[in-house]
């Protein structure tokens, strides 16, 4: 009986100590989870989700504090890669969030008056330019976000939809007109 | 001739419709009055044009340069003035406009100074520095930089093989050159292989060309191995052509080189003895035209020439005739516009008509009977890529190994259900490639966002030292008087500003700077010791 008392609080203890080390040693300081929904946002930093960037939504979703379907840019299948990675159903993007084309801003130059109130306000520094001086878009850098729309005194900032070009132009989903064959038919 | 011959799996043999076009001799197409010039003719980026709207260019002349590795030059077909750089109709299957330099022609075709090159006088670097902006790009179809491929990789390219087997049905513009001009293509050939260092020279050809064989095999010396491979559609694809003659099997995912090998078109070896040894850059090209046209046959014709006007050097189009097909029937796209010009990778253009092309039947469903499977060249499982590609279910195709399909065509060509397949597949492909441009463009908006929050945290702290200095310095040289109440509130003002400088400096550490390496540490180090710097000279003055 003692024999057994001991053994039991010997094992407990030992089992204890391991757990007390692990606790400290494989520590780790950010939930993994986070990263991972985190390359799953499309990385716009826009903001239209309520959370000051990508990163934020992501920490939120991972508390779950926020919903996964509030994202406009990653549209649908970022939804539906959300759902997969955290193992809930998927839900349709949000009330009053409406996916966009993909677009990028673009200033006037002949309006742009030199206030540096856009710079300050991209997320991603693709603004160029200085005090009183004329401001210029790096559209390789712009993730279309608008965020400088609203800061503009001048209203000088316009977003272009990127058209589609033989570069980035993509093979149609095969589709064949039933009516043809209906009308052949008859 | 005792090279022993392997074999691919799968493949087809459909009607060859050869003959229309391969018995009469190349016709060099006559100057044209207006030659619309594509800035993207190759596999990469388009290139960058040099030249203004008005200025007088000569044949051969730069009219734009390359942009970035993978891309090439192009050059003006010939003399006369730039009326325009603008979008312009391209023969490309999405139909949109593309990036043109239009030369309005003063027929007399001079051409600028091109300096001829004794290549066996110059060192591999010294020609390939050459050939860099001679726009030679691959002419079988995929037009990837020719100048990039002749670059020497990780691995010791042994074998150089000369890509004659033509197999898609309908085109003849190698099996023309070959019969007219062998010792020419083998000359580049032989540069080729002095470039690359290659020991073997292989030349492909399928047996249903004998008049080249014969006259490639007349023209090569006793180190060019010309092999008659058995007619069998895709052999003229790069990695079943290798097959056939080594045996080797290029893995999934990894290309030629990675096994000692590499694979040039015909023309394309041509046309590098034309831009070495004439000093000529890529500004023509052989087009099989053929289908329903009075004349079909092989013309040499000057990129840029618009497709309508080279059909109508061939006679024009016969009664019947319903569109326009350029490259093969299996691997080819439809023309949208006829007045788009002929590019690098115009090999050839059909003339359709109801009777030579009759409509595709109506697709049934799968019945999953696996012939599709058995002519697939590439023993992939075109039945399951087409199900997931369908349900637009991509990571499911991809696992299929979708980018492994070469998009022949020979499962749609024996599909019984006449599903076709490869548009499936062509479609699922592109919508991947997206996919990945679009994580690129995440990965760098990602850390351009974080790099924008650390400048901002690092802004901060530095604005708070700032004021905190600034404070400091004005109580020390006492400036505000001790016995004033006003003085007193703005001394407790000015330490309460220090104190915040000083809080903010310690809250404000940089997190990431925990376990670094030494080489990081070292980088570190010398950052702080030069903001030290920059803060000393700052205070000095």
């Amino acid at each position: 009986m003692i024999t057994a008392i001991v053994i039991m609080a010997a094992i407990g203890l030992v089992l204890g100590i391991v757990l007390g080390w692990a606790e400290v040693h494989f520590r780790v300081a950010e939930d993994p989870l986070v990263d991972k929904i985190d390359k799953i946002l499309p990385q716009t930093q826009c903001g239209q989700c309520g959370f000051p960037g990508c990163r934020p939504y992501a920490e939120a979703i991972a508390k779950h504090e926020a919903d996964i379907n509030l994202c406009p840019p990653g549209g649908e299948h970022g939804i539906r890669q959300l759902a997969d990675l955290l193992g809930v159903e998927f839900k349709p993007l949000g009330a009053g969030k409406e996916p966009k084309p993909k677009a990028v801003a673009v200033i006037d130059e002949n309006t742009c008056i030199g206030c540096t109130l856009c710079i300050q306000a991209c997320p991603v520094d693709a603004i160029i330019g200085a005090s009183k001086q004329m401001h210029v878009i790096v559209a390789d850098a712009c993730t279309g976000c608008e965020l400088c729309l609203a800061p503009c005194p001048v209203d000088c900032i316009e977003m272009q939809v990127i058209s589609e070009n033989v570069n980035s132009w993509k093979w149609r989903y095969p589709v064949f007109p039933i009516h043809h064959e209906v009308a052949r038919a008859a | 001739m005792n090279q022993p011959l392997f074999s691919f799996p799968g493949g087809l043999h459909p009607a060859e419709h050869k003959a229309e076009s391969n018995a009469a001799a190349i016709v060099t197409v006559p100057l044209s009055g207006r030659y619309v010039v594509p800035l993207r003719q190759h596999a990469g980026n388009s290139a960058k044009p040099v030249v203004h709207v008005g200025d007088r260019v000569l044949r051969g002349q730069t009219l734009a340069i390359p942009d970035g590795r993978i891309s090439a030059a192009v050059h003006a077909p010939t003399s006369g003035r730039v009326v325009a750089i603008e979008p312009h109709p391209v023969a490309h299957p999405s139909g949109l406009a593309d990036g043109c330099v239009v030369i309005e022609a003063d027929g007399l075709d001079e051409p600028v100074a091109m300096t001829p090159t004794t290549w066996r006088d110059l060192t591999p670097e010294a020609l390939r520095e050459r050939l860099a902006g001679m726009g030679l790009v691959g002419l079988g179809g995929a037009v990837f930089p020719s100048h990039v491929k002749l670059q020497p990789g990780q691995t010791r390219i042994e074998t150089l093989i000369l890509n004659g087997a033509e197999c898609e049905p309908w085109i003849t513009c190698d099996d023309r050159l070959m019969r007219e001009r062998a010792a020419e293509v083998l000359r580049g050939a032989e540069i080729m292989r002095h470039l690359l260092g290659a020991r073997e020279l292989l030349v492909g050809i399928e047996d249903n060309k004998p008049e080249a064989a014969a006259a490639m095999r007349a023209a090569a010396g006793p180190d060019i191995k010309v092999v008659v491979v058995p007619t069998r559609y895709p052999s003229g694809g790069a990695k079943q052509l290798i097959q056939l003659l080594t045996g080797l099997e290029v893995p999934a995912g990894k290309i030629s080189t990675d096994i000692g090998i590499q694979v040039f078109n015909v023309a394309t070896a041509y046309a590098l003895q034309r831009a070495v040894e004439l000093g000529e850059p890529l500004i023509s090209r052989i087009v099989t035209i053929t289908g329903q046209v009075a004349r079909p046959g092989n013309y040499e014709v000057r990129l840029g020439t618009p497709i309508e006007e080279v059909i109508q050097r061939a006679g024009g189009e016969l009664p019947g005739a319903s569109g326009h097909l350029v490259g093969g029937p299996l691997m080819g796209f439809d023309l949208d516009s006829p007045r788009a010009p002929v590019a690098k990778g115009v090999n050839c253009i059909i003339v359709t008509s109801p009777e030579l092309f009759p409509p595709h039947p109506t697709a049934m469903p799968c019945t999953r009977c696996g012939l599709c499977a058995q002519a697939c060249p590439v023993r992939l499982q075109p039945y399951e890529m087409y199900l997931y590609a369908k349900a637009k279910n991509l990571d499911k195709a991809k696992a299929y190994n979708l980018t492994d399909c070469i998009e022949c065509g020979c499962c749609s060509y024996v599909c019984p259900s006449h599903i076709p397949l490869v548009d499936y597949y062509r479609f699922a492909k592109s919508e991947l490639a997206a996919r990945d441009r679009d994580q690129q463009a995440a990965e760098l908006a990602r850390e351009r966002h974080e790099f924008h929050l650390l400048r901002l945290e690092r802004e901060k702290q530095e604005k708070a030292a700032r004021l905190g200095r600034k404070a400091s310095e004005r109580l020390e040289s006492g400036s505000v008087a001790p016995d004033d109440p006003e003085a007193a509130r703005k001394k407790a003002l000015l330490e309460a500003a220090i104190e915040r400088a000083r809080q903010a400096k310690e809250a404000a550490a940089p997190a990431n700077i925990d376990n670094l390496t030494p080489t990081q540490q070292a980088e570190v180090d010398a950052i702080e010791a030069r903001r030290k710097q920059a803060e000393q000279k700052e205070t000095t003055p």
